[in-house]
């Protein structure tokens, strides 16, 4: 069914005379650009291409373990080649994805701004992210790294591998974080049009905004503590070195006191997606819109104090470990408060079935399932057993990557009409969709039974009792591959060749589509109408 | 510029609508960098906190080697700066362009005083054979475990804050040479701002490293 056709078109959002996309074409005004709509653009083919590398690297590594002993490289090699997984999809992808590509584009026009607070700002942190990413793969050429993405000491301040590029890389990737954060921040509190109050701002808008405060909050801890891994290396400083009275543990502390709110940098602005995809797609308002703000918020905040129990078998006490479990389950209160208010706003709603809201169905098998599993694994008694297996891989991928990754997938398919104008195929949507939740279903649940099976992670070789889990696990990852080689084929199509898709093909309401898709460079063509709510589907929507 | 003048003065920014949003951007966006700044600082505030519970005695004899009163007029130095700069926003505000600017530039040069001093510190350090990483020959006349990790946490600290000391004392420069010109408001007030944090950690740094 059309929603379109009950809506007509509101004022203001009748296509552009000259859309962002054409009003200037040199390759000077893309380079140089300040418009935040251009600029989220250039982050999506940077993170895209980290993407490309990160999932290239992925498959490599499930090839490996097709066979028992050597496949295609050597131990070494291997080591080098999770690491640089763990390194671009966490610090190139997943971190910098849906914040810098579509909280870029659609932020500013949720609120009604002509650009965010400091455009210069904003392209400044492209090319600081380029230029970290550079870093990182140029030390992919310097010999690589084998520490795994976490930069454990002892083993990375000894190792021969180049830790110290890296580290540098990652800082500076965390600057560009950090500089997009202040910015978003500074957007949503300054740059709001007139009236617009703040619990009347859409809730993808929330999820970047409580994104922005974990990555200005986290970051420097990580900063820090990067800088002395990668001192300890270069100079030998033996900062957390025990044989000169160095603590390890302190450094395990510092690491995740920023990498687990990182997971929420990576998962708050999937949720927000999905927040903003259900109401328009079940043509209802969310059941609880104060819900979603409020966990947002609990999230961010609650995500500071649950580090702890990625350490259960660090040495930390019982009594620690008992706090930081509780801790880390008051994540989850706020995580289901979040999916039954989604499952309240999809009940008796109008609903169309169109490949944003099925990726935000995988979205809910990816995260219930890695949330649940998150659960136990915030129990020290069940952690002691699981802590790095298989398992901890296959929760993470399910819950952080996997939801991390469907949200992007939604955001994309959602957006893409109003990023071009342009339409994508329904019909090869589908089976892209079909490829890409069945891939991520069959890689990562033999992964479950490998680690509570016993089998470790990181290690290069299996015993054959595993091997027939590992080699489904492998197929799977094919047809993950296979359905995002298809995504990248028929969006990229799209992007150029796809159907005209008028201002609002999915009639929402909300206020990003109240101007034209692409719209112009100033974003709005004349005053804004913010009159009716965001996720008002009740009020008829009159033209003047 | 006064407060009447800045009234009607557009945005220098034509994404903003008024000079007030502006403003208003500007100092939200530093409060929060500032925030983000004070977590690195706590990142190693946190390390000292940790090793000096598990090494007060090697902390003791490092802080007792420090000299108390180079550090001590530091925080001296540093003070009286922040307090400079503060009467410039004020002096900005009341429309005494020339004061303001030349507060700003004192402000700058008190900055440079206090890194000279920290220097000759550091001299001072390297010439006794203190180096960071547990190297040079103090360290084996001073074999207690502990005392490489206080020195190399006393330079990175004390570096780190040396950093935005050098930073923060070429934004007053450039901002002091703009204020004699018709600065605005709010640029003067964030390039303040930003140095009374750098005061703040030293507040921190002085007792830890010189007084504890």
């Amino acid at each position: 069914m059309t929603v379109a056709a009950d809506l007509p078109i509101p004022p203001g959002a009748e296509p552009a005379k000259k859309s962002f996309l054409r009003a200037k074409t040199t390759f000077l005004s893309w380079a140089l650009t300040t418009d935040h709509k251009r600029i989220g653009i250039l982050f999506f083919f940077a993170t895209t291409l980290m993407l490309a590398l990160g999932g290239l690297f992925a498959m490599l590594i499930r090839i490996e373990h097709l066979t028992p002993g050597p496949t295609i490289m050597t131990a070494e090699t291997y080591d080098r080649m999770f690491t640089l997984h763990g390194v671009i999809m966490v610090w190139l992808f997943m971190i910098p994805s849906i914040p810098t590509t579509f909280g870029n584009f659609i932020l500013p026009l949720q609120i009604g701004a002509t650009e965010v607070a400091f455009p210069k700002l904003n392209l400044a942190s492209f090319y600081v992210y380029l230029l970290g990413a550079s870093i990182v793969i140029l030390s992919l050429f310097l010999g690589g790294i084998d520490t795994g993405w976490t930069f454990y000491v002892p083993y990375s301040a000894h190792t021969p591998a180049r830790v110290l590029p890296t580290c540098l890389g990652i800082f500076i990737v965390g600057w560009s974080s950090i500089m997009t954060g202040v910015n978003f921040i500074a957007t949503v509190h300054t740059m709001r049009v007139k009236g617009l109050r703040w619990m009347k701002i859409p809730l993808f808008t929330w999820a970047i905004y409580g994104t922005s405060i974990i990555q200005i909050l986290a970051t420097p801890v990580l900063a820090m503590v990067l800088i002395i891994v990668g001192i300890d290396h270069a100079f030998d400083w033996g900062m957390f070195d025990p044989a000169r009275g160095g603590d390890p543990v302190l450094f395990q502390h510092l690491f995740w006191f920023y990498s687990h709110p990182a997971v929420y940098i990576m998962i708050l602005p999937a949720m927000g997606v999905v927040s903003d995809v259900i109401p328009t797609f079940a043509r209802k308002n969310p059941f609880s819109y104060r819900a979603i703000v409020y966990s947002t918020l609990g999230i961010a905040f609650v995500g500071f104090l649950a580090w702890g129990h990625h350490m259960f078998v660090a040495g930390i006490s019982t009594f620690d470990a008992g706090a930081f479990g509780v801790l880390s389950m008051m994540v989850s209160i706020f995580s289901a408060i979040k999916v039954f208010t989604w499952v309240g706003t999809l009940k008796n709603g109008s609903i169309s079935l169109k490949a944003p809201l099925l990726y935000v169905f995988s979205f809910f098998f990816l995260f219930t399932f890695g949330g649940m599993t998150g659960v136990a694994l915030a129990t020290m008694a069940l952690d002691v057993h699981w802590t790095d297996t298989y398992f901890v891989v296959a929760h993470f991928h399910f819950i952080m990557v996997g939801g991390t990754f469907t949200g992007f997938l939604a955001a994309l398919h959602y957006w893409l009409p109003k990023v071009t104008g342009r339409m994508y195929s329904e019909r090869w949507a589908l089976i892209a969709w079909a490829l890409v939740t069945a891939g991520f279903a069959v890689t990562f649940t033999p992964q479950f039974f490998l680690g509570n099976g016993g089998m470790p992670r990181r290690y290069y070789d299996d015993p054959p009792q595993f091997q027939w889990l590992h080699v489904t696990s492998t197929v799977g990852s094919w047809a993950l591959g296979a359905g995002m080689v298809m995504v990248l084929v028929y969006i990229t199509y799209s992007f150029f060749r796809g159907a005209p898709a008028g201002p609002n093909p999915w009639g929402s309401r909300s206020f990003e589509w109240r101007t034209a898709s692409p719209p112009p460079e100033r974003n709005f063509q004349g005053p804004v109408d913010f009159a009716i709510d965001a996720y008002d589907y009740t009020t008829p929507q009159e033209p003047e | 510029m006064s407060d009447a003048e800045l009234a009607d003065t557009p945005p220098t920014h034509d994404h903003y609508a008024t000079l007030e949003q502006q403003a208003a951007a500007v100092k939200i966006a530093l409060a929060i960098f500032l925030a983000s700044e004070a977590l690195l600082f706590t990142g190693i505030f946190a390390l000292v906190v940790a090793y000096q519970s598990d090494w007060p005695h090697a902390f003791q004899i490092g802080i007792a080697h420090n000299t108390k009163v180079l550090g001590s007029i530091n925080t001296g130095v540093l003070l009286i700066s922040s307090t400079l700069v503060a009467v410039a926003v004020d002096a900005q505000r009341a429309g005494r362009r020339v004061l303001a600017g030349s507060l700003t530039l004192a402000t700058a040069v008190l900055g440079i005083v206090f890194l000279v001093i920290k220097m000759t510190e550091y001299a001072q350090h390297f010439s006794e054979g203190i180096y960071p990483g547990g190297r040079g020959h103090f360290f084996l006349e001073h074999p207690e475990h502990g005392l490489p990790t206080f020195w190399s946490l006393y330079y990175l600290a004390t570096g780190l804050h040396a950093v935005h000391v050098t930073v923060g004392t070429g934004i007053l420069v450039y901002r002091g040479i703009r204020v004699f010109k018709g600065s605005l408001q709010h640029s003067l007030e964030a390039s303040a701002l930003y140095w009374h944090f750098v005061d703040v950690v030293w507040i921190f740094l002085w007792p830890i490293f010189y007084l504890a």
